[in-house]
């Protein structure tokens, strides 16, 4: 199939709490004010039935798809060097085809993408946010995610689509607002993180909060503890990857000839792939975002709406569900999606599970785009079929 | 895993014995053609599993609830009698653990309905003995290197697995030539293939 692209693309902003509508929190404090970035692909139809709200993962934004055009004045001159992190999946005759459906997608809460972060101004202090930015939670995120849809005029939601922490949003989606969503896809996800995914992201955060330079969060006008983001994403991605994809790319290959320099600095390809990713990352992220955002993933619990038991929890859902894991993701473990889909069956809901053989482990979400765009793209047609 | 349900025989005879409105678990559901025809025309409550990801995709266009499993690690995860059909169509003599499949499919469903190419049909032992080789037949149709089917067996086989296990067999049908026959009324070695409704005796 031909597939195009959606072209040049513009953020927009929307504030969706103030003082007269605060957002709550499930921490227990409410937020105001909230501003929302958030970029649209395609046509809302007239009868307004044809909207995906695709949910971005731990470190994306709401460039899903195409290029921006807002790169230099928005100063995120990364974004000149590629198109949206889903651009594989979004676009006229693509799995999310912008020829049908109108696509949406928005920056989570806490992030330093243009919606309300740590980074922002505190109206109580005149100054950056940072540790003062209340913990958020998934929850919140659909919450506010839902004000825009509302904002948007949309009652129900074609589809919500996401994948790692973006599919737990879908399924939060699928929990929070079971009428107002008529499909769900969950991918390379599951209703909570293993006690193995907590311990990663408590050394991540350690890495930040220990960083000299981090300074209780308050290193906005100073230097930023760089080093310690760093750390945390280069750990981070060794849980993005699998063992099998990272013997293939890397191996024990040397950077520089075929042996050992001998010294303590970067030998390995492996060595220098992981400064690399985590160089390039303090570039374009936010060290206080980085901790709200993980936090917000370690405290998602979809069994939580029924009081620890996720069939309960299940009974809710009124969406066709299509939950997609990898078979070398071991950061979310196919098993677990696995059970995430029996525990739909046994209440009785329209659920699809299909185990994608790949290499790639979790980054496999990105990447094994035909396997998943036949999926998806089966799925979101297969409305009504029933 | 799944074979071409080409055969008119089990799809007609197992879209029949299934009534309106029941739950119904099709394991090795292929494309899930079947399924979808009872999701639609007889108000079932379906769900497919299916350990082919290319058949798990087709099932899911047709809009056929789906999991992506292999049987030989079993159903763990649904309840007791949370079905009232399970469906082994074609797909028994394929499977690694099929006492383990049987048991696991008379757990969750009420009634099980299994059919499969019978090996004791005499063309294929004739063919077996005539030319000492591998039968290939159209309910057989593999060479012996590239056959999905590991287990194979007979009527009398199957039979003797329901005696021994307290398992009733509430219907059977052969088919024998063109025709569908009560397997009461034919002879076993005529059936090319057989399909057998089962239920445990509940103990």
């Amino acid at each position: 199939m031909d597939a195009g692209n959606v072209g040049w693309t513009v953020p927009r902003k929307v504030r969706l709490a103030d003082i007269n509508n605060p957002l709550p929190l499930d921490c227990g404090k409410k937020i105001t004010p909230v501003e929302v970035e958030y970029e649209t692909y395609g046509k809302l139809n007239d009868t307004r039935d044809n909207a995906i709200l695709i949910l971005h993962a731990l470190s994306g934004d709401a460039h899903a798809a195409g290029r921006s055009t807002k790169a230099d004045e928005m100063n995120r001159p990364w974004l000149k060097d590629r198109p949206g992190w889903w651009d594989r999946m979004i676009g006229p005759g693509k799995a999310f085809d912008t020829n049908i459906y109108f696509i949406i997608c928005s920056n989570i809460l806490g992030s330093c993408y243009g919606t309300t972060g740590p980074a922002d101004t505190n109206p109580e202090t005149g100054r950056p946010y940072g540790l003062a930015f209340p913990v958020v939670t998934v929850g919140d995120w659909v919450r506010l995610q839902e004000r825009l849809i509302s904002h948007l005029g949309i009652k129900r939601l074609r589809a919500v689509a996401g994948g790692s922490l973006g599919g737990q949003q879908a399924l939060e989606w699928a929990l929070a607002y079971p009428d107002r969503v008529e499909s769900a896809i969950v991918i390379a996800s599951s209703t909570r993180l293993s006690a193995q995914g907590l311990a990663f992201n408590a050394v991540a955060r350690h890495a930040i909060t220990t960083d000299p330079n981090f300074r209780e969060g308050n290193y906005y006008n100073d230097s930023a503890p760089d080093r310690g983001l760093a750390v945390a994403r280069m750990l981070a991605h060794i849980t993005y990857l699998s063992e099998i994809s990272m013997s293939r790319k890397f191996g024990r290959r040397y950077r520089n000839g075929d042996g050992p320099g001998f010294h303590l600095g970067t030998d390995f390809e492996v060595e220098g792939y992981l400064q690399h990713q985590g160089n390039s990352f303090v570039d374009r992220f936010d060290a206080n975002s980085y901790l709200y955002i993980t936090r917000a993933m370690d405290y998602y619990d979809a069994s939580s709406w029924g009081d620890g038991d996720i069939n309960q929890a299940c009974r809710r859902i009124e969406s066709r569900m299509l939950l997609v894991s990898f078979s070398s993701d071991w950061l979310y473990p196919p098993e677990e999606t696995k059970e995430l889909a029996i525990a739909l069956s046994r209440c009785g809901k329209h659920v699809s599970y299909a185990n994608i053989q790949s290499s790639y482990g979790h980054d496999a979400f990105l990447l094994e785009v035909e396997n998943l765009s036949r999926l998806v793209r089966g799925f979101l047609k297969a409305r009504g079929a029933q | 895993m799944t074979q071409k349900r080409s055969s008119r025989f089990d799809h007609d005879v197992i879209y029949d014995i299934i009534s309106e409105g029941s739950a119904v678990l099709d394991l090795g559901c292929g494309d899930g053609e079947l399924l979808m025809k009872l999701i639609k025309n007889k108000n079932v409550r379906g769900l497919g599993i299916e350990k082919d990801i290319d058949q798990v995709t087709k099932s899911i266009i047709k809009g056929v609830p789906v999991l992506h499993m292999d049987l030989d690690e079993g159903l763990t995860g649904l309840p007791d009698r949370f079905f009232d059909f399970v469906i082994l169509e074609k797909t028994l003599q394929a499977v690694k653990k099929p006492l383990f499949v049987l048991d696991e499919m008379l757990r969750v469903g009420g009634a099980g309905i299994v059919s499969f190419p019978n090996f004791g049909y005499r063309q294929v032992v004739d063919s077996l003995v005539s030319t000492g080789r591998m039968p290939v037949t159209s309910t057989l149709p593999y060479q012996w290197y590239d056959t999905p089917n590991i287990h194979l067996f007979t009527v009398d086989d199957f039979l003797d697995w329901a005696h021994k296990n307290q398992v009733t067999v509430e219907q059977g049908l052969f088919r024998v030539d063109d025709a569908i026959i009560p397997f009461t009324e034919a002879v076993a070695s005529e059936a090319s293939e057989v399909l057998f409704v089962v239920k445990r005796l509940s103990s």
